[in-house]
């Protein structure tokens, strides 16, 4: 599904941020991604989606090297992996039921009404249908960016800090939806530097932690 | 002929969801519209003007082309013998109509802006001058300059060409002016058009990040503007074509003293031609925006 084989990655000028990577995401599994900030997490995230190349090695999506694939096949693997930043970016202009339908509109698929109602109350957002992104509170826009990454029905969910601006309960909230995701069979991969948040995880699923420490990934564990 | 055709159905076909995802940006908007305008009135102008000329350069020189002129020359005494001379080879000339020697008051007429009413032109060496009316096929100037050597050596016939010829190029040049307006009109509107592109693009850099987070590909994000900025310029054009139009309306009408002047402007199916504007303007903004907006795609990240 994805799969790093000795990946590096800098952003030019100092060394590689990111050195001989070796990682598989399998179907159907959950991962945290930790380390320090800076480590290097959320540029690990944008090479699982095609956002940047590596430098160094080969990454492969959905059976592709990403060296290989042209703009418009990388447009086409986003539309399989649902991406949600820390930073949630929504169109303001737009409504928020327009904002979660849009990688259907981008796509040309047409949105059913019924569909995109259960989902916005899956998230919890039913009563804020025709509200502007900048009228939603942080929780309000961690959860419709996680309903906006669903709606594809992707094979693979990466969350970039996804709770990191909210409280605990709303983290415990965003977790649950993330795991609910992951027991229908999609892949997760969250990278997060809350340990609280990994250890309640791992009370409900089974996850496997990877750190990046030395520029290097490692699985954690025994630690946590 | 598909290739090019593809893209200009598609921007055709409204897209009403592809429009919403990029905001409206009023200044990028605004800009198009007035540059697009403003240059549709300079270019019904220069088209006015190029029409105008070329039709008042041909004019003058079909006038020109269908006369000639004998200038005799010659001894006091024998002017008039070689004056009857030449009417008499005239009126055997394939291609003369008509021919006929001016009046002593016809010549005085001529010569009057320059020496004044009083000149007593029968009293000086004035060359006799007869003109000549050419029929439809005209004659042979070389065969007639050869006839008049040899049988009234003192007549000079004038036809015109070193008058011609210049007012003939005058046109030409005049013409490629235009052309060359109306094309310097074009690339202005595609440099105004690919700088409120390029704002609209910067300024909505996050939108396109946004849509490329969700898998918009980029002829997809391209297309909402360059269908926008395509419209923009055909409505602008439009406006400044039917400004332009109605300014060369209101001038004076054409009268035989206004002369040049109040020759400016379209005659028949010329009338027509102004129309092509807004969709030439759609054209360029399509191509421009097209241009800026893969050329920024490309280098975003």
């Amino acid at each position: 599904m994805i799969e790093f084989e000795e990946v590096s990655y800098g952003y030019g000028g100092t060394g590689p941020l990111l050195s001989d990577i070796n990682l598989k995401l399998a179907p159907g599994s959950f991962h945290f991604l930790t380390g320090p900030s800076g480590a290097g997490k959320t540029t690990l995230i944008k090479l699982c989606y095609g956002a940047l190349v590596p430098t160094q090695g080969r990454a492969v999506l959905f059976d592709q090297d990403v060296r290989q694939m042209s703009r418009d096949d990388i447009a086409e693997t986003r539309r399989k992996v649902g991406v949600v930043h820390q930073d949630v970016q929504f169109l303001d202009h737009l409504t928020l039921a327009e904002n979660v339908a849009l990688p259907l509109t981008v796509s040309g698929r047409a949105t059913e009404m019924q569909d995109l109602g259960d989902l916005l109350g899956w998230v919890g957002l039913t009563g804020q249908v025709e509200a502007r992104p900048p009228e939603l509170s942080g929780g309000e826009r961690q959860r419709a960016a996680l309903a906006r990454a669903v709606i594809m029905s992707p094979e693979v969910i990466l969350a970039d800090e996804p709770t990191g601006n909210v409280d605990w309960d709303m983290s415990q909230r965003l977790l649950k939806l993330l795991i609910e995701l992951n027991r229908m069979g999609k892949t997760v991969l969250i990278a997060t530097h809350d340990m609280n948040l990994i250890r309640a995880a791992k009370a409900q699923v089974q996850a496997r932690v990877l750190r990046i420490s030395d520029h290097r990934v490692q699985l954690a564990g025994a630690d946590l | 002929m598909n290739r090019f055709l593809a893209p200009i159905l598609a921007l055709l076909s409204v897209d009403t969801q592809a429009d919403r995802v990029v905001p409206p940006t009023g200044f990028t908007a605004r800009l198009t519209v007035f540059a697009s305008g403003a240059m549709a009135f300079l270019a019904v102008f220069a088209l006015a003007l190029s029409l105008a000329t070329g039709r008042l350069a041909e004019q003058w020189s079909d006038a020109l082309a269908q006369s000639a002129t004998i200038r005799v020359a010659a001894p006091e005494g024998q002017v008039d013998q070689q004056v009857l001379a030449v009417m008499e080879i005239l009126q055997t000339t394939p291609g003369v109509a008509d021919a006929r020697v001016l009046t002593d008051d016809e010549q005085r007429a001529l010569l009057e802006p320059w020496f004044g009413p009083d000149l007593p032109v029968e009293t000086l060496p004035i060359p006799r001058l007869i003109e000549i009316i050419e029929d439809g096929d005209g004659f042979d100037p070389e065969g007639l300059r050869q006839r008049l050597a040899g049988e009234a050596p003192g007549a000079i016939l004038d036809d015109h060409s070193r008058w011609r010829e210049p007012l003939v190029r005058a046109a030409g040049r005049l013409r490629l002016l235009g052309g060359v307006s109306i094309a310097l009109i074009a690339l202005t509107t595609a440099a105004m058009i690919t700088l409120a592109a390029n704002a609209a693009l910067a300024a909505n850099d996050q939108v396109i990040h946004v849509l490329r987070l969700v898998g918009a590909r980029d002829r997809y994000i391209a297309g909402a503007f360059v269908r926008r900025f395509t419209l923009r310029a055909f409505a602008g054009a439009a406006i400044g074509m039917l400004a332009g139009l109605l300014a060369i309306l209101l001038l004076p009408s054409a009268d035989v003293g206004g002369g040049f002047l109040t020759g400016l402007g379209f005659r028949g199916w010329h009338w027509l031609l102004p129309l092509l504007i807004p969709p030439l303007a759609a054209i360029v903004a399509f191509l421009a925006t097209r241009q800026a907006a893969n050329t920024t795609l490309r280098e975003l990240t």
